[in-house]
């Protein structure tokens, strides 16, 4: 029997008598199908050749929610790689081989194909591509640590990072500067690998960043993921895992906390093409100020021989001020019955003016009043990324962020 | 010895077609270890007159003056008014998503007494406050006032009054939506402040049903945005008897 749970529930309250000025739109829904529409709404099939993919001109639905016009023409071939766009460098425990490859290497392009223009323009583009290896039976003890540090320029990039069987790491990669970059991410995990990531978004003010990550996750694989967005003008990632084999484990996190005028889009999917598989996705965002614009599109698709799955997708955005919007839209399709348990949520509640009294009401300043509420918010997620220097930065991000903010 | 002054009072607020005058010349003076009863109709002011000396921004002070110990507490922002020993038990209390009861227990108790009180002792403190208003210790763990019911949000107001321990204490229809357990529970746990006999309380309700558990010094009914009258205890028992109608009435023909 199906067992799903529909839950998406939205708080929207809104100021005393003041116009509506919180935008917020949550649509869930669960389809039982014979057909995906996940795929079918893509305006074209995947393909890692850029030319297989029209301009888009902002009305597709894939689109509809980003402003083009501020890709930097990312997505419409009018962006030039310069050289020295972004500075890449890794560090890594010894057990660890990393390479830098030609584009005609045999083992890129294995976890995942390009869903839209742009990650197929990062994928045409690209002049090299970093390999990241964890041997087999490798287990590391210290992060391998990816800087990707723009320095002002365009960027296409590609990334691999490949771990054995039975391997098991944890791999930062933290995007700082300014920088257009288009970049994917593969992540191809053995049977019975453990890697956690933590991608930071912590961009100036002005950058721009497209990606998508795909993750491979091996037969009886953990994968865990935490993609923490703060910075950049525009960042948009699409954050996407499938299964090479039974009993894999998918964990997809996300922090994000956006900011006046910054659009940050996250656009996951999670394809349960095996039996028995699970994935649990949560992602959290804060968001304040004039035209901050956080998107969440949540896509799971439970194909017909993927009997016995377990999946649950949540998005919670908290808005701390007027003028901020979020679009959060969880998809749940469903075409076996024969699961364990499928379930989806999505709420965008507000910090308003009554909370803000209640808690001062009790002593507690306005600062530490917002302080408490948003660290309270995501500190179920920070606690468990395990990596403390990102724990620690993310707490004292929170609070810049908040400081700024009055 | 704490004392609150309220001297002519005048308070508006923002209605759809304009403004409106809801508080119009309160005087009321609560000192420590006094407890007084304001009871009045829906619509009096009541709750705008509680709303009003905790600083809430939708009313503006047009005339008047509100001291504790002769310091102006209309300059004050609201949570210096907190510090300064002022506490609103709210009707409404509002949910705070993503804070912990425990976690805003604390914060509240560090901001009111300036300094992070010891944790063993602390721990202690609340355990023992929160089994006295017999709230299930997994309560602290849950978010402030989200899904809690009637009841528990008002025990969960008092068990604050108990751990901040504020020199004057403003119950907002505490007793509305209360069975009658829950009623004395409540009512309990205001008793074991009030006999400390360092808060002065003021009592805000609709019915007499509540001052059976917490008996008041003064009883002020409340009628068109000021005090018609003022009396004893005694006051209350006719109010019981012969309900608000006559000060209504004397409140339109005035």
């Amino acid at each position: 029997m199906a067992e799903a749970q529909n839950a998406p529930k939205s708080s929207t309250s809104l100021g005393q008598g003041g116009p509506p000025s919180l935008g917020s739109t949550t649509a869930g829904q669960i389809a039982v199908a014979a057909e995906s529409t996940v795929a079918t709404r893509m305006s074209a099939p995947p393909s890692f050749d850029v030319a297989d993919f029209p301009v888009p001109h902002g009305r597709e639905e894939e689109w509809r929610f980003t402003p083009l016009e501020r890709l930097r023409g990312l997505h419409d071939g009018t962006a030039v790689a310069t050289g020295g766009g972004v500075k890449i460098d890794i560090q890594a425990p010894e057990a660890v081989v990393v390479e830098t490859v030609g584009r005609d290497d045999a083992r890129l392009g294995k976890a995942g194909v390009p869903v839209d223009r742009v990650a197929a323009q990062a994928y045409s583009a690209f002049k090299e591509a970093g390999v990241v290896t964890v041997p087999k039976e490798t287990v590391l003890t210290e992060p391998i640590r990816i800087a990707v540090h723009g320095e002002g320029g365009v960027a296409y990039g590609h990334q691999l990072i490949e771990l054995g069987a039975f391997a098991e790491a944890v791999v930062v990669i933290d995007h700082t500067g300014d920088a257009a970059l288009a970049a994917n991410v593969d992540y191809v995990l053995g049977d019975g690998a453990k890697l956690t990531v933590v991608s930071v978004q912590d961009w100036d003010d002005k950058a721009v960043h497209v990606g998508q990550h795909n993750a491979l996750i091996g037969r009886d694989a953990t994968f865990k993921s935490f993609v923490v967005t703060f910075g950049g003008d525009l960042v948009r990632l699409h954050p996407r895992v499938t299964y090479a084999g039974t009993g894999g484990e998918a964990e997809l996190f996300g922090l994000y906390f956006t900011d006046t005028g910054q659009h940050q889009e996250h656009r996951l999917l999670v394809d349960h093409n095996v039996p028995h598989c699970k994935s649990n996705v949560v992602y959290k965002g804060a968001l304040q100020g004039e035209q901050a614009h956080a998107v969440w599109i949540g896509d799971v698709l439970i194909e017909a021989k993927a009997e016995g799955t377990d999946t649950y997708e949540m998005n919670r955005n908290l808005v701390l001020t007027d003028g901020a919007r979020v679009d959060s839209v969880p998809n749940l399709e469903i075409e076996t019955g024969e699961i364990v348990g499928a379930g989806h949520a999505s709420a965008t509640g507000r910090f308003d003016d009554e909370q803000l009294f209640y808690l001062m009401a009790r002593g507690i300043p306005q600062q530490e009043a917002r302080r408490l509420v948003v660290r309270g918010f995501f500190a179920e997620l920070v606690q468990q990324i395990g990596v403390d220097d990102i724990e620690e930065r993310l707490l004292v991000k929170i609070d810049e962020e908040l400081e700024a903010s009055v | 010895m704490a004392t609150l002054e309220i001297r002519d009072l005048h308070v508006t607020v923002e209605v759809e077609n304009g403004t409106k005058e809801i508080l119009k010349g309160v005087d009321l003076t609560v000192k420590q270890g006094e407890t007084h009863a304001i009871m009045g109709p829906n619509g009096s002011g009541k709750s705008t007159l509680a709303y009003s000396v905790a600083g809430h921004p939708k009313y503006t002070i047009t005339q008047g003056t509100v001291t504790l110990d002769g310091e102006d507490v209309l300059e004050m922002e609201v949570d210096e008014r907190a510090r300064a020993g002022m506490f609103l038990a709210m009707q409404y209390p509002v949910e705070v998503p993503g804070v912990s009861v425990s976690n805003f227990l604390r914060t509240s108790a560090t901001a009111i007494r300036g300094e992070a009180p010891k944790l063993r002792t602390w721990v202690k403190e609340v355990k023992e406050s929160m089994a006295a208003l017999q709230m299930d210790p997994a309560f602290a763990e849950r978010n402030v006032n989200e899904g809690f019911s009637g009841g528990e949000k008002k025990r969960h107001e008092i068990l604050q009054m108990e751990l901040l321990k504020p020199k004057i204490a403003i119950l907002d229809e505490t007793d509305s939506g209360l069975d009658v357990d829950a009623l004395r529970v409540v009512s309990e746990g205001v008793n074991r402040l009030r006999e400390t006999g360092t808060v002065g309380t003021l009592l805000i309700t609709h019915y007499t049903r509540i001052l059976r558990y917490i008996k008041p010094d003064f009883v002020h009914v409340f009628a068109n945005g000021r005090i018609a009258e003022s009396g004893g205890p005694e006051l209350a028992d006719k109010l019981e008897a012969e309900g608000y109608e006559a000060y209504t009435k004397g409140g339109v023909s005035a």
